[in-house]
């Protein structure tokens, strides 16, 4: 049954973008990270959405791969920082937070029209259920 | 004929009746059935809305509808014994119907033909008509039943 296939796409989709949110709180939060395990500064992630053949027609969503950000890396002067170099400019990571509102906003949005599909496919079936009551 | 299922041998009226009442709701039935799988395709664009490359796809109801009720659709696939044969069916295809692109209002520069207005109209356009196919059919079955147990 087709609208059963619906919760699987939806769900799919809820999925890559409750990601691609975690991604941007990632980035968020590690906007001003001069520093991480590997002695360099974060870099920003993106995600990468593919589909995913999800029943006979339905095509669902994944999330392909999670890239590094290659723009280049934010340059500051603060010679009292502790990673700053020998000229004093300290590298910062290349997070563009109006990039990731903008990414929020849109996963945000993009979570919410397919919650509202598996809303409408639960009442769709429901009714289904009622047919010769 | 008569025809025989589970040993007993049915009359003709028989197999009429129920073959009727059968074909009462064999509109409201392929078209539910229609509807139902085109919601599920209106879903894969809803859910691929942001996905690179990804082209809406939708079907032609009235001639998908047609086609299924006619059953000039449902066409067996032909054997492909060799790499240059004919495929039966070469894209996808619903109860028969062939899955078309949409004609995209506002191209955008990923490549994705996702326009989430029109997806979110048909999504509800398509909701309501299918509820009013089961309706359709609710009622049917009352008539029926009027009909079997009199007034």
């Amino acid at each position: 049954m087709s609208l059963f296939n619906i919760f699987n796409i939806s769900g799919s989709g809820m999925t890559a973008q409750s990601q691609r949110l975690n991604v941007v709180a990632s980035n968020l939060a590690n906007a001003e990270s001069a520093t991480g395990p590997d002695g360099k500064p974060y870099q920003a992630k993106q995600v990468v959405f593919s589909t995913v053949p999800t029943g006979q027609v339905g095509e669902g969503v994944k999330v392909a791969a999670v890239v590094a950000d290659n723009s280049p890396m934010r340059v500051v002067y603060d010679p009292k920082h502790p990673m700053a170099n020998e000229q004093g400019y300290v590298t910062l990571p290349n997070v563009n937070p109006v990039d990731e509102m903008v990414n929020m906003i849109s996963a945000s949005r993009s979570y919410q029209n397919n919650v509202d599909v598996m809303n409408t496919s639960k009442s769709l079936l429901l009714k289904t259920l009622t047919i010769g009551q | 004929m008569p025809s025989i299922s589970n040993g007993v041998s049915h009359s003709r009226e028989g197999v009429d009746m129920s073959s009727r009442i059968d074909e009462m709701f064999r509109f409201q039935q392929t078209a539910l059935n229609l509807r139902a799988a085109r919601q599920e395709l209106i879903a894969s664009n809803i859910a691929n809305a942001d996905t690179p490359n990804y082209k809406a796809k939708d079907i032609n109801f009235a001639s998908a509808l047609q086609g299924a009720l006619a059953g000039t659709t449902e066409k067996l696939p032909m054997t492909a014994s060799a790499p240059d044969h004919l495929r039966g069916n070469a894209g996808e295809s619903v109860m028969g119907a062939p899955v078309q692109y949409r004609v995209p209002l506002q191209p955008s520069a990923d490549g994705n033909t996702v326009d989430m207005d029109v997806e979110r109209a048909q999504f509800a356009d398509n909701a309501l008509r299918y509820e009013a196919s089961v309706r359709f059919i609710s009622g049917k079955g009352k008539d029926v039943l009027d009909a079997l147990q009199g007034f």
